[in-house]
Order: C-alpha cells, then sequence, then structure tokens
C-alpha cells in the first residue's frame, strides 16, 4: 500500500493530520472542540475570574464589613489617573453629600480640592486567605479620610463592590456544592434504577415524575420557611443547599438511568462482551466515557438553576439570611422600585447573577457540542 | 425496447459542495442519457457521487451544495402528440423552488430512497402522504387520490390496500414500506424513476420481491429507470445500461453484457473480482481493491484511481486526468486505452 | 395500547401524584415547631383574649389534635373531602374562601403566560431553524440565552424600575383602582387583560427563550430528515412542506414539554406576583409562610402542585392523541 500512496507525497503530511484526529482518545476530541467553541471559551473565562475573585476576595475587597453611615447610598466612584493634563498615579476625590431638604434624597459631589492618592498592597483589616493563612495585605486602599466605592454603596454605607465579592463566595459555591449533592445523589439512584432495574426501577421512576412536577419555588419557599430561625449561618447554608438540590438530582439520575440502559444494549458493549472482557473493564472502557460527558454536560448546566434557586429564595428573605451575604441577600435591598429609582446601582449583583448564569450556560452548550460525537 | 430519443441527457455535470474542511467535488464532470423504458445502472462505492447525481437531477441537492457546471436536459414527451415534438426542459436552469421543478418532481420524474424507514413521515398515514402527490400533479381531490393510491397500492402486490392507506408507517413491516414508496413514486406514471438504493435496507427475500416488482411494473409502464447501487449482482439483473463511477467520475459506460464479460476498467475490473462467482473455483480467494478511498477533500490529480489502480503508468496516471475511449461498445475512461494522450503536460 | 387505556392509566398515576401531594402539604403543615393550635391560642393571648381548657378540648377535637399523626392527617383529608380546608389564623377566614378567590388570577396569569411561551417560541423557533445562521438566527440564539439566564423575579425588578425611571409608569396589580373591589363584570375583565402582558411577558420570558433553543434543535433535526426529501421529491411547495411534515413532527416533543414548563411557569408566576404584589396565590403563600399560617400555606403548595400536575396529565393525553406513536410504545 505504501508503493501505491508513493507517487503523492505531498500528501503523506496530511495523511498523518487525519491519522492523528483518527487516533485520538475521545476526551481528546471533546478537549479539541471545546476550545474551538468561541462562546464557550468566553464563558470559561469569565468563570475564571469570577471564582478567582471569589477565591480571593478578601484580598480584593478594600472594605469588609466596616461600614461608612456617613456614605450611605453613594454611587459608584471612578479613579482618575490624570491630573493638569498630566498622567499621575491613581488617585481619587473627596465626596460632598448634599441633601435635598424636599425629598431628603442625598447627592455626592465629587469635591476636587481633596485628592486621595490609591495606595496598592496595603495592610488594613485580618483575614485568613483560603481559610488558613492569616494576613493583612489587601489588593487596594485610599488614603486616610477618602473613599473609593467601585460599585456604590449600600444603606448602610457598606461598599457594594466588597460585598458583591464577599456575597460570590456564597453564590458560587452553593451551585457548586448543591450540584454536587445532586450527583451523588443523582448516580446512586439513577444507577440503582438503569442496574436493577423491576420494582425498584419503577419506585425511583415515580418519585422522579413526583418530584419534577411540582413546582418547584412555592415547595422551596414553603420548606425553607420552615427553618428555625435561631439556627446559624452553616447550618442554614447546608439545609438551603439540600433544599435546592431536592429536585436537582431527579435530571441526573435520569440522564445515568437512561445511558446505562441505552448503552447496555449498544452494539459495542454487548460486542466487549461477547469478545469476554471483564465487567469492569466494559464499565470503565466502555459504559462510563460513554456517559462520562453526558454527565458533566447536565452538571454544567444545572450549576445555573441552583444559584438562581437562591438568589430568589434570598431575594425574598426564605433563604439565606443576613449576616450571611449571597447576591440574593444583597439584592432584597433593591425590592423596592423607589429605591432602585434612586440608587440604580443596587442591581449590580442581579447584573453579576445575569452573567454567571450566562457564561455557564455558554460552557454547558460548549460541552455538549464537544460531547456528541456525532458533530465534528 | 429502447427508443433512440434520449428522455433525460446530463452533460458535464460538475456538483460541489462547500464545507468547512474545503471544497467538496461530489460530482465531478458526469455524461450520459437515459432513453425512455430503459434501465440505467449507477454502480460505485458510497461517496463516489452516485446519489448526488440523482439529487442533481431532481433538484434535490442540499444548499451546501452546488450544480457549478454542466447542463441537465428533460425532453418532456407528450403521450397524445407523436414523440417528435418533445418539449425540451433545461433543468439546471430552473429555480430549484420554484414551480416547474415542482411540477417534474413526483408527477415526470419520482424518485425511490434508501431506507424506507425514515422516508415517509411518522405522525401521517400512509394514504395521506400518497394521496398527496395525486392531488398536487394529477388535480385530484382527496377521495379520487386515496382511490388511485389504494389502486396504487395494489399494483405494487399490497395484500390490504385500504387498510394500508390508514395505516401510519410504523405499522408495517420493511419490505411494506418500500413498497407503499414504489407506489407512491408510481401513482403519477413518472417518465423517469431514480431509485437510490431501494433495497439495501431490506433483506435478500425482500430485496428480490422488490427487483422482481420493479422489473414487472417497468414492463407494464414504460418508464425509464436509473438504478443507483452499489451491489453489482442487483444492477446485473436490473439494468441495460451500467456506469461505474469512482470519485466524483465515471470510468466506464457500457452495457450491462459487455461489463460483466469483458470489463475494461481497472477498477470495474477490480470490483468484480471482489464480489464471489459461482462459476469460479472454490478455493480462489476473493481479491479486495488495494488501498482505500481518499478522504473526498484531496482527490488526486489525474486519475482519481491511480493510487490504488495495479495498472499504474507513472508520469502519465498521476499527471493526466485521462479522456472517454470508445472501446468495442465500451466508453472507458482510463490510459491503458489511449496511451498517447492528446497532451501531455509536465510533472508539477 | 388503545387511547382511552392509556388515558386510563395515566389517570390512575395522576390520581396517586395528587396523593403524595397531600401527604407533602401535611408535612408542611406539621412542619414549623408548635402545632395550629398553639399559635392560635398565642396569638389570642396577644390580643388580650383567654382561653378555658374546655374551649382548647374543643378545639384541638375540631383539627383531630388528640390523635396520632397518621390519623390526623387521615382526619385532615376526611375534613378536606367536606370543603373543610382550616382556617386561616391570620385572616380568620376559611382557607378554602381565601384560595379560591386568588386561584383564579394564578391560573389566568399561568395559562396566559404558557400561551405567551408558545405563540412566541414556536414561530421564532421554526424561523431560527429555517434560516440557520441568518442574522434573525443570532438574535433570537442571543434573545434565548439572556432570556434564560434572567430570572423572573429580576426581570420582574429591572421592568418595575424601567419603567417607573423612564416613563413614570408604576407597574404592578391586576387591576385599575376603580375596579379593585367591584364584583367581576366585562369592564373589569377588560382592564384585567389590559394589566396582564406585564406580568405575563415576566413569567413567560426564561420559558420562552428555553423553548426558542428547543424548537430551533429539534425543527434543525427535522430538516434533516429522509421524509422531508420524500415530500420534497414529490413536488411539494417548501412552505407547505415545511407546515405539514417537519413543524407537525418536531411540534410533538414540544407539546410534552408542558410537562416541565407547568411547574416552572407556576413558580415563575409565585415570584412575579410576589414582586409585582399581584393579587394571586403567591403574595399569600409569601404572607402565610412569614406568620406561620400554616393551613393556609400547605393549602396554597398542594393547589398548586395539584395545578401541575393536571396540567401535565392533560398535555400527556394531547400529545397521545396528536402521536400515534406514543400509544404503541406502551410507555
Amino acid at each position: 500500500m505504501s508503493e501505491l500512496a508513493s507517487p503523492m507525497i505531498g500528501g503523506r503530511r496530511k495523511l498523518t493530520q487525519a491519522e492523528k484526529f483518527y487516533a485520538a482518545s475521545q476526551w481528546q476530541l471533546i478537549r479539541w472542540k471545546f476550545f474551538r467553541h468561541k462562546l464557550a471559551m468566553v464563558g470559561m473565562v469569565i468563570l475564571v475570574i469570577l471564582y478567582l475573585g471569589a477565591i480571593f476576595a478578601p484580598f480584593i475587597s478594600p472594605y469588609a464589613n466596616l461600614y461608612k453611615s456617613e456614605v450611605v447610598y453613594s454611587p459608584p466612584q471612578g479613579f482618575n489617573i490624570i491630573r493638569d493634563g498630566k498622567l499621575v498615579a491613581p488617585y481619587v476625590y473627596g465626596s460632598k453629600m448634599e441633601v435635598d431638604p424636599d425629598t431628603y434624597i442625598r447627592t455626592y459631589k465629587p469635591d476636587p480640592s481633596k485628592i486621595y492618592k490609591l495606595l496598592f498592597f496595603t495592610h488594613g483589616w485580618e483575614y485568613n486567605l483560603f481559610g488558613f493563612i492569616p494576613t493583612d495585605l489587601h489588593l487596594f486602599s485610599v488614603e486616610k479620610g477618602g473613599h473609593l466605592f467601585l460599585l456604590g454603596s449600600d444603606d448602610l454605607g457598606h461598599d457594594l463592590f466588597s460585598r458583591v465579592l464577599q456575597a460570590s463566595q456564597i453564590s458560587l459555591s452553593i451551585g457548586l456544592v448543591g450540584v454536587f449533592l445532586s450527583f451523588v445523589l443523582g448516580c446512586i439512584l439513577g444507577g440503582l434504577s438503569g442496574y436493577y432495574g423491576g420494582t425498584l426501577d419503577t419506585i425511583i421512576q415515580r418519585v422522579i415524575e413526583f418530584l419534577i412536577s411540582l413546582p418547584t419555588l412555592p415547595v422551596w419557599m414553603a420548606l425553607s420557611a420552615a427553618v428555625p430561625q435561631e439556627w446559624d449561618q452553616i447550618r442554614v447554608y447546608i439545609i438551603i443547599t439540600v433544599i435546592l438540590s431536592l429536585q436537582g438530582w431527579c435530571g441526573l439520575a435520569r440522564v445515568v438511568r437512561g445511558k446505562l440502559l441505552e448503552l447496555r444494549e449498544e452494539d459495542y458493549v454487548v460486542a466487549a462482551q461477547v469478545a469476554g472482557t471483564s465487567d469492569w473493564n466494559i464499565i470503565t472502557q466502555h459504559l462510563l466515557p460513554g456517559f462520562a460527558s453526558y454527565l458533566i454536560v447536565s452538571i454544567t448546566l444545572s450549576i445555573p438553576g441552583m444559584i438562581l434557586g437562591e438568589t430568589a429564595l434570598s431575594f425574598i428573605g426564605l433563604g439565606l439570611r443576613p449576616p450571611t451575604v449571597s447576591w440574593g441577600v444583597l439584592l432584597q435591598q433593591a425590592q423596592n422600585v423607589r429605591t432602585i429609582t434612586i440608587n440604580p446601582w443596587l442591581l449590580t449583583p442581579a447584573l453579576i447573577v445575569i452573567i454567571t448564569v450566562l457564561a455557564f450556560n455558554f460552557v454547558g452548550d460548549g460541552l455538549r457540542d464537544a460531547a456528541d460525537p456525532y458533530v465534528i | 425496447m429502447t427508443n433512440p430519443e434520449p428522455l433525460i441527457e446530463v452533460q458535464g455535470l460538475k456538483t460541489f459542495f462547500k464545507v468547512r474542511e474545503g471544497l467538496v467535488r461530489a460530482v465531478n464532470g458526469v455524461s450520459f442519457s437515459i432513453k425512455s423504458g430503459q434501465t440505467l445502472g449507477v454502480v460505485g462505492e458510497s461517496g463516489c457521487g452516485k446519489s448526488i447525481t440523482a439529487q442533481s437531477i431532481m433538484r434535490l441537492v442540499e444548499p451546501a451544495g452546488k450544480i457549478v457546471e454542466g447542463k441537465i436536459t428533460y425532453y418532456r414527451m407528450d403521450s397524445h402528440n407523436n414523440r417528435t415534438s418533445a418539449e425540451v426542459v433545461d433543468i439546471t436552469s430552473l429555480n430549484p423552488r420554484g414551480p416547474e421543478i415542482r411540477h417534474i418532481r413526483g408527477g415526470e420524474i419520482a424518485m425511490v430512497f434508501q431506507d424506507p424507514m425514515t422516508s415517509f413521515s411518522p405522525v401521517h398515514t400512509i394514504g395521506d402522504q400518497i394521496s398527496e402527490a395525486l392531488m398536487l400533479h394529477q388535480n385530484m381531490n382527496k377521495k379520487e387520490a386515496l382511490e388511485r393510491a389504494a389502486e396504487t397500492l395494489h399494483k405494487v402486490g399490497m395484500p390490504k390496500p385500504y387498510r394500508v392507506l390508514t395505516s401510519f408507517p410504523h405499522q408495517l413491516s420493511g419490505g411494506m414500506r418500500q413498497r407503499s414508496m414504489i407506489a407512491m413514486a408510481l401513482s403519477c406514471n413518472p417518465s423517469l424513476l431514480i431509485a437510490d438504493e431501494p433495497t439495501t435496507a431490506l433483506d435478500v427475500t425482500t430485496e428480490a420481491q422488490i427487483l422482481e416488482l420493479m422489473k414487472k411494473l417497468q414492463g407494464s409502464l414504460g418508464m425509464a429507470i436509473m438504478y443507483i447501487t452499489h451491489n453489482l449482482g442487483v444492477v446485473a439483473e436490473m439494468a441495460d445500461e451500467i456506469i461505474v463511477m469512482y470519485l466524483g467520475k465515471i470510468v466506464e459506460h457500457a452495457s450491462v453484457v459487455d461489463l460483466f464479460e469483458n470489463p475494461k476498467h481497472p477498477y470495474t475490473r477490480a470490483l468484480l473480482r471482489s464480489i464471489p462467482r459461482v462459476d469460479k473455483d472454490i478455493d480462489e480467494r476473493l481479491e479486495s481493491i488495494t488501498g482505500m478511498v481518499p478522504d473526498p477533500y484531496s482527490v488526486p490529480h489525474g486519475c482519481p484511481f491511480h493510487p490504488r489502480c495495479p495498472s499504474l503508468i507513472p508520469g502519465i496516471c498521476d499527471v493526466i486526468e485521462p479522456d472517454g475511449v470508445r472501446v468495442d461498445d465500451s466508453q472507458v475512461y482510463c490510459h491503458l486505452y489511449n496511451p498517447e494522450p492528446a497532451a501531455v503536460r509536465q510533472p508539477l | 395500547m388503545v387511547l382511552w387505556q392509556y388515558i386510563v392509566r395515566r389517570l390512575v398515576l395522576a390520581t396517586g401524584v395528587l396523593l403524595v401531594i397531600s401527604v407533602m402539604s401535611f408535612v408542611i403543615i406539621q412542619l414549623p415547631p408548635g402545632d395550629y393550635l398553639s399559635t392560635l391560642i398565642s396569638s389570642l393571648r396577644m390580643r388580650g383574649a383567654t382561653l378555658d381548657q374546655d374551649a382548647i378540648k374543643s378545639l384541638e377535637q375540631e383539627y383531630g389534635l388528640d390523635k396520632p399523626m397518621p390519623m390526623q392527617y387521615l382526619w385532615w383529608m376526611w375534613q378536606m373531602g367536606h370543603g373543610n380546608f382550616g382556617q386561616s389564623f391570620e385572616w380568620r377566614r376559611p382557607v378554602i374562601d381565601l384560595i379560591m378567590e386568588r386561584l383564579p388570577l394564578t391560573i389566568a396569569i399561568s395559562v396566559a403566560s404558557l400561551l405567551f411561551v408558545y405563540m412566541i417560541a414556536i414561530p421564532i423557533g421554526v424561523f431560527s431553524a429555517v434560516k440557520q445562521y441568518s442574522i434573525g438566527d443570532y438574535l433570537a440564539t442571543v434573545f434565548g440565552f439572556i432570556g434564560m439566564a434572567t430570572p423572573n423575579f429580576l426581570l420582574a425588578l429591572i421592568l418595575m424600575w424601567f419603567m417607573f425611571s423612564f416613563f413614570g409608569v408604576s407597574v404592578g396589580g391586576l387591576f385599575s383602582q376603580q375596579y379593585l373591589n367591584e364584583p367581576w363584570s366585562w369592564g373589569k375583565f377588560a382592564d384585567l387583560l389590559k394589566h396582564l402582558p406585564v406580568p405575563v411577558i415576566v413569567v413567560g420570558m426564561s420559558g420562552t427563550a428555553g423553548l426558542i433553543r428547543v424548537m430551533r434543535g429539534g425543527m434543525l433535526d427535522e430538516l434533516r430528515r429522509q421524509y422531508v426529501a420524500t415530500a420534497r421529491a414529490k413536488g411539494v411547495s417548501e412552505s407547505r412542506l415545511l407546515l405539514k411534515y417537519p413543524l407537525r413532527v418536531a411540534l410533538n416533543p414540544i407539546i410534552s414539554t408542558i410537562g416541565w414548563q407547568l411547574p416552572a411557569i407556576v413558580s415563575g408566576e409565585t415570584i412575579t406576583s410576589i414582586v409585582l404584589g399581584l393579587p394571586t396565590t403567591g403574595p399569600l403563600l409569601y404572607r402565610s409562610l412569614q406568620s406561620q399560617d400554616m393551613y393556609l400555606a400547605g393549602g396554597i403548595v398542594m393547589f398548586l402542585s395539584a395545578l401541575t400536575v393536571i396540567g401535565t396529565l392533560l398535555s400527556d393525553i394531547l400529545l397521545a392523541v396528536l402521536d400515534p406513536r406514543i400509544r404503541f410504545e406502551g410507555k
């Protein structure tokens, strides 16, 4: 054959390229296809930034829980790098507050007479980085007397930028923890259902049908309203996550069961059985790769549901409660139309929720396309 | 049996597909004609362009594909007048979605597809789907159309035609579905039936019945058939003439007797050697064609078959595309029969 | 399987689900610490009223609180069979009356949202598929992504803010002032129709966005099918073909999406009504949960769940009528 192919030497390199494609493992193919998916890459970058922000939240945020009651409802501020037409180190203006005598609405105006320099890598309040490295280093702060509220401040004078970062630790993790719970439940119950079949399968399928037909939010509301007021933050966090995963596992269990049943009948699995492959090898070499990709896709696509659920519950005050801060808890301040009309920056957490969910959906979509062996 | 007048004439047809990986020359300069009442077999491996040729005639090529060159002419016979007054229709110039081509489709040129499983809509009854063409082309109302549909179903040997009319596709067996498909194609008395591997998805017994049926119906209806298959055995039984295609090109065009008795092109010979024959010694090993079909984005220079050809002439076959040569009664596209090509180009 | 057999099977299953829903609602009623009676007594005490032991005993008997839990459940079911869903101690009225006042509006918004979702999503999805990769398709895709990522309550909030700060209109409520306490009339009905679009758009947005993507995907799959080529080969015109074949087939799974659209819409309706302050069951549930008015809360959860189950049942039967394959597949 090689002699026959020899006249077309030019085609040699191309052939190896093709061979590389055919010889690639399933995961390699998925990775290649995923990295080619532009939207998924955009989503991936956004998610990396968001999660880095959550991990380094205390380092990045300048103000923690300290608030300045004298600067309530300050609009978002920027900083300047040009003074008198020259490039200088970043600085912020001081601000002057005026209260409208009729409406009592406060307005803040920059006061060019006062100038505060922006300081980087400063020492401030103490915290544990990653939960165990005690430090007091912060990315930036403002010279004494000035302040910088990148996203404005709330009704108590909290820096919204710091609060959003702090809240992202809860909001972003609740999705992962909830999905992990759903994943474990879904795999076990879906696996049992698909593996044993029979009565057990019927029961689990009926339970799933029942749970899926429930209107989620009213049930969530009723369950979380029953959480005792005196419970501490961590217990509330855990129980809310459990409530959110109550329905989440159903979808995963269906994927696991459906794929198990489907794959068990697949010709290539039967062929492997006939060829005398051991059960262990069939499961790890044939079944698992067959649906692991589908699982990853389902998991990615169910994270946003969890995040949205937590936000909705906390928003109406039935989910996480202060002092725990999540994006939903932050949005509680934005329930009143008048408040958000005057202080629209209070809706920033909403924007961040939307961006997060979009990013997860992009990545999930990209993964789905990449995992589909019939789409090249 | 055959009429000297062609029914359909394909000249230098090129249908190319633009896809992300490059340009696929699915049909790359194909010429042939079919006379009325005649059966033309089109043979080739999958991907050789035989189905695209058929789709080009019907103007059913997907949007990614375009007829970039060539001409397809349809000679519409008026059965009431004598045949010399055939109306000439240039199919290539028609709008693929326009009313003229739609008038031809189903009414004058009908098509039977490979997979009877998916060729019918799963949510409409067989009767609904057969009568649709009749109502479109024969100006019938629903009742007349259903009546005619039952008649046609009876004609294709369907046991309970009226019951089949109200059945859904999933209630019928594969063979019954393909019979229904043929009935649908024949319901409007087309002058050309294009059958694109109509028996590939069926078992051998059913296949034999369907082939028998098509031959019988051709005899009684007098239509031409373009029979596309990769199965040489089937084509031997069905066709009057055969064209063998390889990578979008015709390599040999001959009568069925010539092709089987005296194959000229190395590819045809290789194909014939690769099927078992009852008249040969049983201990002789079946040959397979060496090499693989190249991928469609990088068709070799010169003769497309040269990388796999056992009779390769280096310096010629891999450089110059062979022209058609008349050898005996066959048309062959091979340098072996034309050792001095018109213009020897320098190797690249 | 014959159609009526299928329907009977589905009915039996739905009845089972409704029973489980009743158990769940009962559990919800029992969840908070303390029972109805102690809440009632303490609230009466707060108002300065005193209750003697006999009055407490008779109340205990009325609510079956002297019996063990399973018996309490049966007692509660028995009472419900007779139209007694308990008393709301906050409103001092029967639960059933409170729910019945507001449930019709919940159903109206839910059904209107469902219709809105399908009426908007199906044409856009079909267009997106037929004109794949066109500008319109990209716009629909962008809308789909953003619509799916924006939860109802945020949309309601943003819409309220937008309308208020740019047009000075305050969105909310389902009736104008003059019809608020009027009995039903054509004028009031017309007034309701005028107020419906905002909540319907808010509730239906994410469902529409999701469905556009489902419809587009399904339609793209169907357009590639052999039977489309068959119909084309018959000489059927493009538009007629599109409507008769792929759309018809792609619609079937769409009908079955009612199964998950409906719970989502009832959920969305609940929170949207809370944000927009609509007189439906949502705010009633919210208030009852805050004040631990559990018979009312349990009753509402039960009615809302039953609503989705019955809706899903109807869609399943509709699907079986429309798609012959469902009945024959047995399950």
